[in-house]
């Protein structure tokens, strides 16, 4: 076996998380190496629909010593431009990529970490965790003879072969998918349990304008009710399009999609739904007048008022008081199941002590708890409500740099 | 510095209480498992007795304080004595009482007091299921409707969001909402 190459930091991801990692490992001069699996942004060319835009305006689009500089700033960018974006991004300071290579596992090992690829055995003080909050999708174990399709492998509606399709989640990969296969003449019913209601626009601005200036999206996961319940709220009803519309459960009825509960049980006969579909709308519908209200007195008291239009609430979700509670697949010719069930990411090469017992990696704000100079960055209200979004990747990478900078000087004074 | 003191909400709800065994049961799971218990004694006719004395959970075996039965019988429209409530009545006390505990509770944990809560619990019900008149009529109800009236020092908008948020966090609005294995043998 090769003897392990030293180095003091291994980054695993060349996404934008491990790249503004390396930004400021760079920065700092801090010798690294970032592990990437496939290509630099790999999940960005290899994971996404077709038809996917990113839910943030390009004039968000911004790594640290980088932002968006093109002349469609109210634009969304789509899934082959983020790639090109990140690829720009890694070229702009030399990250030290090494591509095709997939982290096998990283084990506790001398004063740190082995980390093993196909082709290296790298001894390193810290590794920072930088793969992804989507890496599979969350399934249920069903066997029935449907064609089942989960966001990751979803590509265009030419795909589903059926007429009849069920797709299974109201979060924004849901609502955009049922609208892109309504749109192709399929007949979608659309099971919707905990969602987030968003309008695109407020007040003639769009709606991560108000998130970003408002102070939302810098809310802290240590100064946050309940950080447990923050990290797993959905995505919300959005999609960037040029006409920037709205994509919420009533855009989506008045186009023919059929609305239902919950999907609670399934087999190869009968999709059952849960009688919760109106208390779920209404949720959405309150929490989203909530969260306009939080603009409105951000607008008034910063004084912003002038520059906005004036407020106005979106009309409540239409909820048929009687939706199905159960479908006979053949009677309904519903043939296929898309799963926009949510993610989960992988962390099945780390071994390490880290995990709850759900399989949940133990962090705390990114700093994992239990393997010292061991880092994630990129998952949901990391440390920020903006952790998981590209503009929120700065300040994340900022803090976890500052640590493991400090926890690397702890060391070598140690060692010394 | 003046200082403005208003009186703590009461709703008579401990939720520090609550609040902290989420935290104590998070870390120990098998301790949350609960088993809730009734029996059911025939008295005549299709009237019977329901007791409900103690339950499993946090690890033990728990007793009321004190014993609790509920009468069941069916109407006199339904050639029955009606020497006590209807089941599917029982089933509709149970998700309005379950829904007003968790708007006490919200309401207590977002510091809103409560002066009155009443709910009004109906449930439609085509008969012809369990006659065994029309075997394309489900034998429970087609729809259940709840009316809450709520006096409280709050914002109709936070009241409904009280209602809402007492119907996602309770057990009786899931067990009809959602379908659940039953399991019946004989002993």
């Amino acid at each position: 076996m090769l003897p392990a190459s030293r180095i003091p930091v291994v980054v695993i991801g060349a996404g934008h998380a491990g790249l503004a990692a390396s930004w400021f490992l760079t920065r700092e001069g801090v010798e690294h190496v970032v592990f990437e699996r496939g290509e630099v942004a790999n999940s960005w060319l290899t994971e996404r629909w077709e038809s996917m835009r990113l839910l943030t305006p390009n004039w968000q689009t911004r790594l640290p010593g980088m932002a968006y500089d093109g002349d469609d700033r109210d634009g969304y960018a789509t899934a082959v431009e983020v790639a090109g974006f990140v690829k720009r991004y890694a070229e702009s300071f030399g990250a030290p990529v090494i591509t095709g290579s997939p982290v096998e596992s990283v084990t506790a090992a001398g004063d740190g970490y082995e980390v093993v690829t196909p082709r290296h055995r790298w001894q390193a003080r810290v590794v920072v965790i930088a793969t992804g909050a989507c890496n599979q999708p969350k399934l249920p174990d069903l066997r029935a003879p449907l064609q089942q399709i989960s966001t990751i492998h979803y590509r265009a509606p030419e795909q589903v072969e059926a007429e009849g399709v069920l797709v299974v989640g109201a979060s924004a990969s849901g609502v955009q998918i049922a609208e892109e296969l309504a749109s192709a003449g399929r007949r979608v019913t659309l099971a919707v349990g905990n969602h987030v209601r968003m309008p695109r626009t407020y007040r003639g601005r769009d709606v991560q304008w108000w998130m970003e200036r408002s102070g939302l999206l810098d809310d802290r996961y240590d100064e946050v009710d309940d950080i447990v319940r923050a990290r797993r709220v959905p995505s919300p009803q959005l999609i960037g399009t040029p006409e920037r519309r709205s994509i919420g459960l009533n855009e989506l009825a008045s186009i023919g999609v059929r609305i239902v509960g919950r999907l609670v049980g399934l087999d190869e006969r009968r999709a059952v739904f849960s009688g919760s579909l109106a208390n779920m709308c209404q949720l959405a519908d309150l929490k989203q007048n909530r969260m306009l209200d939080t603009f409105d007195a951000w607008a008034r008291d910063a004084g912003v008022d002038g520059e906005v239009d004036d407020p106005h609430r979106p009309e409540p979700t239409r909820v048929d008081p009687n939706p199905p509670l159960g479908l006979d697949l053949e009677k309904e010719g519903i043939g296929a199941v898309v799963w926009a069930t949510g993610y989960r990411s992988d962390h099945s090469w780390l071994h390490l002590p880290v995990f709850d017992r759900k399989g949940e990696l133990i962090h705390d704000g990114g700093i994992v708890t239990g393997a010292p100079g061991v880092y994630r960055l990129g998952l949901t209200f990391l440390r920020r409500r903006k952790s998981s979004f590209i503009c929120g990747i700065e300040d994340d990478a900022a803090d976890i740099t500052a640590h493991l900078l400090s926890y690397l000087q702890a060391v070598a004074r140690k060692g010394a | 510095m003046t200082t403005t003191q208003t009186p703590p909400v009461d709703n008579g709800v401990n939720v520090g209480a609550l609040l902290d065994a989420r935290v104590a049961l998070s870390g120990n799971p098998e301790l949350a498992r609960f088993t809730w218990k009734a029996t059911t004694e025939w008295i005549n006719g299709t009237h019977s007795l329901g007791t409900v004395e103690g339950f499993r959970g946090l690890g033990g075996e728990h007793k009321h304080r004190s014993t609790f039965t509920f009468e069941a019988d069916h109407p006199e429209v339904f050639a029955a004595e009606d020497l006590g409530a209807t089941p599917v009545e029982i089933v509709l006390a149970g998700l309005g009482a379950c829904l007003t505990a968790g708007v006490a509770s919200v309401a207590q944990n977002r510091g809103i007091q409560l002066r009155s809560v009443k709910a009004t619990i109906e449930g439609d019900h085509d008969i012809l299921g369990i006659l065994g008149a029309d075997p394309d009529v489900r034998n429970g109800f087609n729809q259940v409707r709840v009316t809450f009236e709520i006096d409280a020092d709050a914002s109709r908008a936070d009241i409904e969001a009280l209602v809402a948020q007492s119907q996602k966090r309770s057990a009786v609005f899931d067990a009809l909402t959602n379908p659940t294995q039953v399991v019946v043998t004989v002993a």
